[in-house]
Parts: structure tokens; sequence; C-alpha cells
């Protein structure tokens, strides 16, 4: 028997709940069988004590690996699908990695460092997985330059939220989301979907949008979560018909109103809420409201185990859900002396709400005047004819830099009226914001980049 | 249309966006005279660079920003294409 005060992802598998399901675009593996079966090839016994680096690259895969090595290994560090591989050799030292578990178990040679263990499609095994010790989860933050920094959290801290919000009403739920279950977005969603009796639906890199709604649809999604620029996308492709989950979550990025608006035209029956967390903060809070911000009262206020403050605009957060610290030879400090984390994202009071305005590190300067893009961007989303922009600096031999916006339009907007509309963009931004913030220029654009974690790209920030 | 046009064409455009009064612009009118705020050049220059492919202000280190209309649309004509 397990120590009772450790509790693992399996003890989450319950035989008794039948017809529970992990999916992708080519399998459906019974999340009701699993704990009879095994994914790791040779002895995963192995496995115990070890720091465990997890590179598999399909997701279905990694998420069987994370459920047999969750209460077995010292540590367990999750590689996201886009790491750069001129990035590993300082990951495996400063995680101190001694296995590695992966599904191409041939470009791992240095096997004088660290046991090498294939993962494969999972088969029935009489072995019973034991558990010895709370694992840690080590996840790497999603920052664009750099080597990521190796965040440190264990699963109570991670399934703080979903244990704070109950079990989903109704039937148990399927759940989906379109970013990957290595980033701290997507494996909230995978954890919610075990720890909450339910079933998932894996999204699949380089699927078009309309056959990753068609396999919602057929699978009878019912909860799903990704950025508003993945929501922004779904909308835009016109392949959200016929797809009606209960459920329909935003976080990663500012949930403007425009894309909450949409939603809400998307889907009517569906409740509609935005989180805020980040990997090292952890979940902070969901607004269940509609609308964009979060109100005022939840400042200060401990709810749930999470705290939070505003200092110098950005938001502060002490919570039992954030990581215990960064991990590696010159890891900085995780949070301040009293144990609040700096989340870098700015926000400022509007009445008796706080908005969103950006990250701190954003920031455009202009001639010593400043603003950050979300800002405008929120002013141009509004306009029922766009889908979707992005403000970004320009250099300037005058002030340094200027802010210019590229903008997509809806479908079936009459390309012939552009002029028209970017006047008519122009007055609202110039109705609603500082000279200095509106842009000298908007460019109507096809597309707009999109990172492997969901976010709008920002070469420029 | 001439550089010379294209210029008072955009400068005038962005005194009608910026809600400034434009005094007549000959080549005389110190730039300072026109009512335009930095701001207000930096947007200049930059449609400038995007209708005429060229920034004059950047192209050279040496530049020194011009003090009068005539000045600032000379910048523009000198540069070779």
């Amino acid at each position: 028997m397990s120590p009772r005060e450790i509790f693992v992802l399996r003890d989450y598998l319950d035989p008794s709940l039948k017809g529970r399901t992990l999916s992708d675009a080519r399998r459906v593996v019974s999340l009701t069988d699993i704990t009879g079966e095994t994914c790791l090839v040779g002895r995963p016994r192995q496995l115990s004590g070890r720091s465990v680096l997890l590179a598999v690259a399909d997701q279905l895969l990694s998420a069987l690996a994370m459920i047999e090595i969750d209460g077995v290994a010292r540590r367990m560090l999750l590689c996201p699908p886009d790491l750069r591989a001129d990035h590993v050799k300082t990951l495996i030292e400063d995680a101190e990695i001694d296995a590695i578990v992966t599904d191409e178990p041939a470009r791992w040679t240095d096997a004088d460092v660290y046991l090498v263990v294939a993962a494969r499609a999972p088969v029935r095994t009489a072995a019973r997985a034991r558990t010895e010790r709370p694992t840690e989860w080590l996840m790497l933050t999603s920052g664009t330059s750099g080597v990521p920094k190796i965040v440190n959290h264990s699963l109570e801290g991670l399934t703080g939220a979903i244990v704070a919000d109950g079990p989903a009403r109704g039937a148990p739920p399927v759940w989906a989301t379109f970013y990957d279950i290595r980033r701290y977005g997507g494996l909230q969603i995978f954890l919610r979907a075990v720890v909450g009796g339910g079933s998932m639906v894996l999204s699949e890199p380089g699927e078009p949008i309309a056959d990753h709604v068609a396999r919602l649809r057929d699978k009878a999604v019912t909860h799903i979560s990704g950025t508003p620029s993945h929501w922004r996308k779904l909308l835009m492709s016109g392949a959200a018909s016929g797809f009606s989950p209960r459920y329909v979550r935003l976080s990663g990025e500012i949930a403007d109103q425009a894309v909450l608006d949409g939603l809400r035209r998307a889907f009517p029956e569906a409740s509609i809420g935005h989180a805020y967390a980040s990997t090292e903060a952890g979940v902070g809070f969901a607004v269940n409201d509609g609308l964009e911000g979060f109100p005022a009262a939840m400042i200060g206020e401990s709810r749930d185990g999470v705290e939070m403050k505003v200092v110098d605009g950005s938001l502060r957060i002490r919570s039992t859900r954030a990581a215990h610290a960064y991990v590696g030879r010159q890891a900085a400090a995780l949070t301040d002396s009293d144990g609040f984390v700096d989340t870098g994202d700015m926000v400022e009071l509007r009445g008796n709400r706080y908005h969103f305005v950006g990250r701190r590190g954003g920031i455009i300067n202009i001639g010593g005047l400043k603003v950050h893009p979300e800002e405008i961007e929120a002013v141009i989303n509004r306009h029922a004819e766009v889908r979707m922009s992005r403000a970004r600096s320009r250099r300037s031999p005058i002030t340094g830099a200027i802010v210019v916006a590229d903008v997509i339009l809806a479908e079936g907007c009459d390309v012939g009226r552009s002029d028209d509309l970017r006047e008519k963009i122009l007055a609202d931004c110039r109705a609603s914001l500082a000279p200095h913030k509106v842009p000298a220029m908007i460019k109507f654009v096809a597309e707009l980049d999109v990172t492997t974690a969901g976010k709008l790209a920002r070469h420029d920030a | 249309m001439s550089v010379r046009l294209r210029i008072i064409s955009a400068i005038q455009q962005i005194a009608v966006e910026q809600q400034v009064n434009l005094p007549p612009l000959d080549d005389a009118l110190s730039l300072h005279e026109t009512g335009f705020d930095s701001l207000g050049f930096a947007i200049l220059v930059a449609r400038l660079e995007d209708d005429l492919g060229i920034d004059p202000f950047t192209i050279s280190e040496d530049a020194s920003f011009p003090l009068t209309i005539g000045d600032f649309i000379r910048a523009y004509e000198n540069v070779p294409a």
C-alpha cells in the first residue's frame, strides 16, 4: 500500500469508471484499463527515485508515461515539442537528469550519464506500479529567448485549482485543449480530465482546424480550453458550427471583450470563462461573468489558498498552487521574501475592475511615452469587422519607435472597403487612446504568427 | 505625383488626424511652425518610408534633421533612388 498522504495521478484512474478514454487523431486509449498496462519498455521499476527527462514526441504517449512515472521517480521534467536541441544539455545538467524516457531511444547515446527507457504503445502487464514518493513535476517556462527556466511543481499544487473547483456537474466531462499538455495550460486540462473522472481529446500538431473540430464533435467534447489566439483562429475558420461545448475556457493571453463576445455568439449555450495562470504562479483565478478583466475585490483577500496584490502596476500572487522554486545551478528566487511571485503581467484599475494591459517586458517606448501593444489591440479588436490584430513597435529616427498595427479582417468583410475601415478603426483609436498609442499605420494582413505555446508572436517584445 | 506633392499630401493628412491647424506650407516655413510635435513627424517619416521607399534620416548617420519644409522635402529629393 502506498502511504496515505501521498496521492498520485494513477489514484484517479478508478477501474470502476467505465468508458474513459484518451485520444489523439490516430489512437484511442482506455483510461479505465490503463492501470493494468505499461508503455515503458524494459524495467520501469528502474525509474524509481530517478530524475527523469520525459522526451516523447507525441502527447498521448507522454500522458501515459506521466501516469506511470508519477509516484515512482524523484522528478519528471516535461519536454514540450518545441524544445530546442541545443538547450537539452543544460537542462539535463540543471535538473540532474539521470534517466530519459523517450520514443527515440537511438537519439540518446550518452548512456553513462543516464538510463534510457523506451516508450511505446501500451501493453498489458502483471506488474503494478507502487507509489513510493511524491514526484516533483518540472516544467519549462515558455520565454522566447535563451534557455527556458525549469520550474518545480508538486502534483498537489498543480491540481489545487481543480480540487477547489470541485467536480463538473452532470455527465463526466470530455476535455479538450488546443494547448500541448507539456505546457502549463495544457497540463491543467489533462489533469482536469484525469482528476475529474473524465476523458480527453488531445490536439495534433499540424492538423487542419476543420479536422480538429470534427474530432472534437465526434468525441462529444464538453469542456475545452485555449488561448485567445487559438479561439480567434477557430472563430476565423468558420469551423465552429455544429460544435457545442458546455464550457469554453480561455487562458495564457489577455481575453479582451471582443473575443469573449465572439465566443458568446458562437457558443450561446456554453458557459465561458477566462482563467489567469502562469507556469510559475500556477492557476490564480477564473472569471465567469463574461466580462474582460477581473473584479477588484479579488485583490487582497485570500481565497482557496491564493492571495493577490498589485505592486508598481504588476500582479503579484502568493499561492499554494505556485511552483516551489526554479531549478538549476544559477536559479533565481521564484518569489520575493514574502512568498509572492511577480507575474510581470501589468494591470490597471478602471472602476471596480482590474484590466490586464500587457507584459512588463512588452512595453513600446515612443519618445519616452509608453504603451502596451495589448491595449491598442483591445481597441482594434472590438470592431466587428476585425478578427485579430497585433500592435507592434516600428523603429523611428525621430521618437525611437512608433506603433503600427497589423489587422486580420473577419471573414466576409469587403476588402474594397479597407480604406474606410482603416479610417474608422483609427478614429476609434484616437477617441479611446492617448495620441502616442494611436497606430501610425494599419496594415491589413491575411495571417498573424501564433507561437507553439498558442500565443500571438511578438518579435519585437 | 511628385515627391514634393506626396510629402505635402502626407503632411496634410496627418494634420487632419492630429487636429493640427496647418499654416500655408511654403519652403521657408520652419518645421516648428507647422504645429507638428515629434510624434507627428515620426508618423510622417514612417509613412513616407512606406510610400517612397526611403527614410533619409536613418540612411545617413550624420544627417541633421531639417529645419524648414524646404529642407525636409530636399532630404527626400536628394536621396538617390
